[in-house]
């Protein structure tokens, strides 16, 4: 039997109209079993739950109290930075109208009550001990654990301060009080952190917007009846009803019907890619125009959304190396802090007297920001690759981002990445014996029965002519080479021209403009001859192009012969070829760069290239299907455009940019102000200051990514 | 004289501070496949010890409002949760290689470590 694990916990719930409603979820909740006590609370909303995790689960619970008409909320992010908000206003009021009864120049025109020191006291105690009291409560905990955070160093600034001030009211000391300085400072610090707040949510909202487009429900036919059903409900092999405008639920096939659907939120391919039976459509994505029924087949953590989400999830929590440093340091930083501030004070209390060693103090526990140092590269990694999964680009983690940042050469495969990987015939040159249909049905009867793919593009552009294919008999595969067959009593070979002792001219002129060529042939009778080729990507030329431009060399790797490959390069404007590569040897390729020192990318389909992409420093994938769980990959591209390498590399490049900068202010601010404010030369004010705004520009910083040129 | 009492009292005031704060001693923990954190000021316990390959299930409830808490990573593990307060996250690893992983919170001010043997 499982062990049991109580959990305890609070739940807000909203729509209960009166303390009955409250009286029937307890009740419901206590006869669940698994939980084992339940107290909701209708004037506070909220409902304290322990419950045996073993038993059920939270989202059950959660489920249970919607079926009874209330929902569950985790707490309101908004309300809390409302509150943030309130509390900065409150604070700045406050610290203003000390300032205006304490300042020389302007005390004399404020009212009698402000300048009275008893009444800046009460307002310093409302700032201290109300608006900043989350901070002593962080403390304390922290302190518990024999730990401490940056609201640490604000506690014992601001503390400082006002003990200092209170004993000055009261007469206990002489000297000046600080009310107004420690008010500006909290109120400072708190708008800090309320910009900071706002625009950490804002880091995060690619990923967001993934997680909204996964679908709720799904019309699925069962027994021939049309339902609405969760989607999580929704199995393989479900037919699924979907009409124009509506988002399809799950990956599935078209089964019946034709339409176009908007892929763009999860590829980023921006054009809307037509769909008929067979074909494969990805759940979050946009029905635009026709009727369809389709057939599940992934359905919850295995569709591609899920899969995508998970992967960006997992990039954004992964550590980027460069962050190393920031990490040794941030265990360190407050406990190293808090001596500074000790010996500043000791250093100004024996040469000078306690006033400047305490004010000294005081700014040196309040400039030194650790958070500027731990949001550096997390703001940029989240804005980053969650800009990059909008554009169907996945990158694993930190560690590729950097790989990606650095790399110097491209190369890529050729079928099925550079090219569209489905051979075509793109000429028929029939001898004067035959016309050129009479070629291309022969040779689509003969080839019929072959598995090579040469083969069964020459048998696709024959059935494209409606002729009707031949029987043929005493078949035979040439290994590889080609094939032989009697139709009508006459036996014809079909297969490369090195079969025959003597080929046309046309041979060697399709081979220059790299299409494989097969030659029709009765005996060393010559019937014509077929060129195939795979043609490349309309997006490939201007890729390579813009890759070029980024200063990135590029190779193309092939099995094909150097007339071939040759060919093909020049076209696409590649300049460096490895031709005659068997699969196996491709990493030897890869090796060959590397050792010429480039940083090398390999492009491939992530199946078949798995051995290069892993050898290459980063390995990118072509994910075909739904499958975007690609191992062997750095980088996977969800689709097919080409231009997506070149934007990769850029938007990675422009990421660990943007990490390096937020990682160099985050130290030189804190190398810089500390001994400043340890040599006296910064007031607490400004120095409270400076610490509001360096972790909000850290943060602004990584949101500037989000301009770069994506196109 | 007051000047030497604030330079002794100022330089045993930095040897606490060390003591206190990095001083720690690591405490050991048995070996365990259903861990509950309590995340509040730091991780209760700092130091778990798992087993290597089996999953394990790690439920953090975080009971302290500080947003610096919110978010829970274990970078080498690639996981990064959100914690809402008072509600039970639950996170199921399996390590596959023995070892130290850290974890910390959103901003790396808090830390803790994964033990798997």
């Amino acid at each position: 039997m499982a062990k049991s694990s109580p959990v305890s916990c609070l739940l807000n719930i909203s729509g209960m109209h009166c303390a009955s409603c409250a009286a029937t979820i307890s009740k419901v909740l206590r006869r669940t079993p698994g939980v084992s006590s339940a107290n909701v609370n209708y004037a506070t909303e909220k409902a304290q739950i322990k419950f045996d995790s073993t038993q059920i689960t939270l989202e059950k619970i959660s489920q249970i109290i919607s079926s009874l008409g209330y929902s569950t909320t985790p707490e309101d992010k908004d309300r809390q930075i409302n509150i943030l908000f309130m509390k900065f206003i409150i604070s700045a009021v406050f610290a203003s109208l000390a300032l205006w009864g304490s300042l020389p120049a302007i005390s004399s025109t404020a009212p009698a009550l402000l300048q009275s020191l008893y009444f800046q006291l009460v307002l310093a105690t409302l700032v201290q001990f109300w608006v900043a009291w989350d901070f002593y409560r962080s403390t304390w905990n922290s302190l518990k654990h024999r730990a401490a955070n940056m609201d640490t160093l604000i506690v014992l600034g601001t503390t400082v301060a006002y003990i200092y001030s209170a004993a000055v009211t009261f007469g206990l000391v002489r000297g000046e009080p600080y009310f107004d300085t420690g008010m500006t400072i909290i109120a400072l610090i708190i708008l800090g952190k309320w910009l900071e707040a706002r625009a950490k949510g804002k880091t995060s909202e690619a990923i967001k917007k993934l997680i909204q487009l996964q679908p709720k429900t799904a019309r699925v036919i069962r027994n021939g009846q049309e339902v609405d059903l969760p989607i999580s409900e929704v199995q393989v092999g479900d037919q699924i009803r979907l009409r124009p405008g509506e988002k399809v639920p799950v990956d599935g096939k078209v089964v019946s019907g034709e339409t176009s659907i908007d892929e763009s939120m999860v590829t980023g391919e921006s054009i809307p890619v037509y769909k008929h039976t067979g074909d494969l459509v990805i759940g979050g994505t946009i029905n635009t125009s026709g009727a369809i029924i389709l057939s599940a087949t992934k359905v919850g953590s295995a569709t591609m959304l899920a899969q995508i989400i998970k992967l960006v999830e997992q990039a954004q929590a992964s550590r980027a190396p460069i962050q190393k440093l920031a990490d040794v340091i941030s265990g360190y930083f407050v406990p190293a802090v808090l001596m500074i501030a000790v010996a500043t004070f000791a250093g100004w209390y024996i040469s000078t007297g306690y006033l400047p060693a305490m004010l000294n103090a005081i700014a040196v526990l309040i400039i030194a920001c650790p958070c500027a140092l731990g949001l550096a590269t997390p703001t940029a990694l989240v804005v980053g690759t969650g800009l990059a999964a909008q554009k169907g680009i996945l990158i694993k983690d930190a560690e590729n981002l950097e790989i990606a940042y650095k790399v110097s050469h491209v190369v890529f495969d050729k079928t099925g990445t550079l090219t569209e990987g489905k051979p075509v015939v793109t000429d028929i040159v029939p001898s004067n014996q035959v016309t050129n249909n009479d070629l291309l049905r022969l040779a689509a009867s003969l080839d019929a029965n072959s598995e090579h793919p040469l083969a069964s593009a020459i048998v696709a552009a024959g059935a494209k002519t409606a002729l009707k294919s031949l029987p043929v008999t005493g078949f035979k595969n040439l290994a590889g080479r080609g094939v032989e067959g009697t139709i009508s009593k006459i036996k014809y070979t079909l297969g490369t021209p090195s079969l025959f002792p003597s080929v046309p001219s046309d041979v060697a002129r399709l081979e220059k403009q790299g299409k494989t060529v097969v030659v029709l042939a009765i005996g060393k009778k010559i019937l014509g001859v077929i060129a195939i080729a795979d043609t490349l990507r309309p997006t490939a030329t201007d890729a390579i192009s813009q890759l070029t431009r980024q200063k990135i060399g590029t190779s193309l790797i092939t099995g094909d012969n150097p007339t071939t490959a040759a060919a093909i390069a020049k076209i696409a404007g590649i300049t460096r070829f490895f031709a005659q590569v068997r699969p196996q040897d491709k990493a030897a390729a890869i090796k060959q760069l590397q050792s010429e020192g480039q940083i090398v990318a390999m492009v491939g389909d992530g199946i078949n290239d798995a051995p290069a992409l892993s050898a290459a420093n980063i390995g990118i994938a072509m994910a075909s299907g739904t499958d975007v769980a690609i191992e062997a990959a750095g980088i996977t591209l969800v689709n097919k455009d080409l231009h997506s390498i070149p934007l990769a590399l850029r938007l990675s490049r422009s990421t660990l940019r943007t990490i390096k900068t937020n990682l160099f202010w985050a130290f030189i601010y804190n190398v810089i102000l500390i001994p400043a404010a340890a040599m006296g030369l910064l007031s607490p004010i400004l120095a409270a200051g400076a610490m509001a705004f360096s972790s909000v520009s850290v943060v602004g910083n990584s949101l500037l990514l989000k301009r770069t040129r994506l196109s | 004289m007051d000047k030497a009492i604030v330079l002794v009292s100022s330089l045993g005031l930095i040897g606490f501070i060390y003591w206190f704060f990095l001083g720690k001693r690591e405490k050991t923990s048995e070996i365990s496949t259903d861990i509950k954190i309590t995340v509040s000021g730091g991780y209760s316990p700092e130091s778990i010890t798992i087993p290597v390959g089996k999953p394990v299930k790690i439920t953090l409830i975080r009971t302290d409002p500080t947003d610096c808490l919110e978010e829970f990573v274990i970078p080498d593990l690639k996981i990064k949760k959100t914690l809402p307060l008072n509600t039970p996250v639950t996170i199921a690893v399996t390590v596959t290689s023995p070892g130290r992983y850290g974890f910390h919170c959103g901003m790396n001010m808090y830390h803790g470590q994964i033990i798997a043997r």
